[in-house]
């Protein structure tokens, strides 16, 4: 709609409209590192917030046949260290703490002795690549229950054999399909893919599922920088898929 | 022609004290917005500086002198289109800039093993400096990129102001003739409205990649939760490709965009900032 007005009104109210978008110049702070650094930080915290006010625990993440189930040779081994921190197998022993009944050790066929759960699932990395693949365990759910964890606590916490540690939100680690996981391919777990036990969750991002575990605790506090090796250097915490 | 010029001129400040002094006596004043009158008086005004006819115009009513220039301008971007138009253009830099940081991660699409990498993105071209970085600018971007997509649509759809970018059948028959010149030097089609036919496509367009690339994110970001979407995009897989084409779309756009801007000059550049357009090439 063509109007014709006063060049000095024309050019006042182009004055006026620029003003009213003066707000979007805000945006400018992302261009200094300090500022951008915290916001950034502060916009992967939202995301997450987001990511677990719509997490649903009864929602099932994709199931596939064996069909899909890629090679056990291709599915690839990654850790951030060492592949085999040499865990002494025999030996081994998972120590439960925190707000549960039961602390303690707890040994592999303990573990074993409740209702085990297979499933060809999703594996994905925040790389940006996925495997289908096949794992078998108990689930993680069942465990708290004989471990009589207050499971209205808001995180389990994960120490591992190779230094690795992470934690999860209780809603995900009460997903019926997350496992502590002691079988892939209807094997025993290899010791590059996390012997003797890990998590295997396909709600959740790769470098969620810790390998060798060691020690198990269920909490309400996370100490800031260790909520995980990764998220302490920037990863998303809750890693949800 | 000097002469006749600062003939004109003298004729023309002679008129403005004759009227001046009119003006002394208190009369209601004119609003600006008041149009039925500016556009009278703009009739009213070329008349001396054409030359013959210097009598009538000495007669006509005494407003004419409150307006020496009138010029004609457009409100052509209101400001939720100019707010939503800014914050989309740093989310979208912020979103590809970032975005290739993280496709760096895997260069690929497909399977894991066998990997094949693509492309080797230069680091210059990306921002976060390693794969955590740009997934938090990502992760913070694709919010304000999601909202100002929504109000953008929102508004446009709610105002009617869709109605002068929505590129529609009708349209058809003017891509060719514009596209003829601006690539192949063609004669100019007429100016019909505040868009021609080939910026309705390209605008109407970017709409469509905004939407897929939102689309295609959320199925990245959730695919356990948003399985059924991932399944319309025909899996995991090629809702990667997809995300990845989206970007490719806007790679194609901005370029072409900004080429158009250069050329179209500042008071065409400048109704993005003010909203408003002098002088725009088009009747109505």
């Amino acid at each position: 709609m063509i109007t014709r007005l006063e060049d000095k009104e024309l050019k006042r109210q182009s004055r006026r409209q620029l003003l009213k978008l003066a707000p979007v110049a805000a945006l400018g702070v992302f261009a200094f590192p300090k500022v951008s650094d915290r916001l950034v930080a502060a916009g992967v915290r939202f995301s997450d917030w987001a990511s677990g006010a719509m997490f649903r625990t009864r929602h099932p993440a994709q199931t596939f046949s064996n069909a899909d189930v890629v090679p056990f040779a291709k599915f690839p081994y990654n850790g951030y260290d060492v592949l085999d921190p040499q865990v002494d197998l025999e030996k081994w022993t998972l120590t439960v703490e925190g707000d549960v009944r039961h602390p303690g050790e707890y040994k592999l066929t303990q573990i074993q002795a409740l209702p085990k759960i297979s499933q060809n699932t999703r594996h994905v990395c925040v790389e940006g690549w996925d495997v289908v693949g096949s794992f078998g365990g108990t689930r993680i759910s069942d465990f708290l229950t004989l471990v009589g964890a207050n499971t209205s606590a808001s995180f389990l916490e994960v120490e591992c054999a190779d230094d690795y540690y992470e934690s999860i939100d209780m809603a995900s680690a009460l997903h019926p399909q997350s496992l502590l996981c002691y079988e892939m391919y209807g094997e025993p777990l290899d010791r590059g893919h996390g012997a003797p036990l890990r998590l295997q969750m396909p709600t959740k991002l790769g470098y969620k599922q810790a390998k060798y575990l060691d020690t198990i605790r269920v909490t309400n506090v996370l100490m800031p920088g260790k909520t995980g090796y990764w998220e302490d250097q920037g990863y998303s915490w809750f890693g949800g898929l | 022609m000097p002469n006749e010029e600062d003939k004109n001129r003298e004729k023309h400040e002679e008129n403005n004290q004759h009227q001046q002094k009119k003006d002394a006596a208190p009369q209601s004043e004119p609003g600006p917005g008041d149009e039925s009158c500016a556009i009278e008086m703009t009739t009213m005004k070329v008349q001396p500086d054409a030359g013959p006819a210097p009598a009538q115009a000495a007669a006509e009513p005494a407003e004419e002198a409150e307006e020496p220039a009138l010029v004609r301008a457009a409100y052509e971007h209101p400001l939720p289109i100019r707010i939503t138009h800014w914050v989309n253009a740093i989310s979208l830099f912020v979103m590809v800039t970032s975005g290739l940081r993280i496709f760096r991660a895997f260069p690929s699409f497909g399977p894991k093993i066998p990997e094949k990498d693509l492309i080797d993105i230069p680091k210059a071209l990306t921002l976060g400096g390693w794969l955590g970085g740009a997934l938090q600018w990502h992760f913070t971007f694709m919010w304000f990129f999601a909202i100002s997509g929504l109000v953008y649509v929102a508004y446009q759809v709610a105002s009617g102001h869709y109605r002068t970018m929505l590129f529609t059948p009708r349209d058809l028959p003017g891509v060719w003739p514009m596209a003829r010149h601006y690539f192949f030097f063609g004669p100019k089609p007429p100016a019909t409205g505040q868009y021609n036919p080939l910026q309705k496509l390209a605008y109407t367009s970017t709409i469509g990649l905004g939407v897929l690339a939102l689309l295609t994110g959320i199925v990245l970001y959730k695919p356990a939760q948003f399985s059924w979407l991932a399944f319309l995009f025909g899996g995991f897989h090629w809702t990667r490709i997809w995300h990845f084409a989206a970007m490719c779309g806007f790679l194609a756009f901005i370029p072409g965009h900004l080429i158009m801007v250069l050329l179209h000059g500042w008071s065409n550049f400048f109704s993005m900032l003010s909203g408003w357009k002098r002088e725009p090439d088009y009747q109505e």
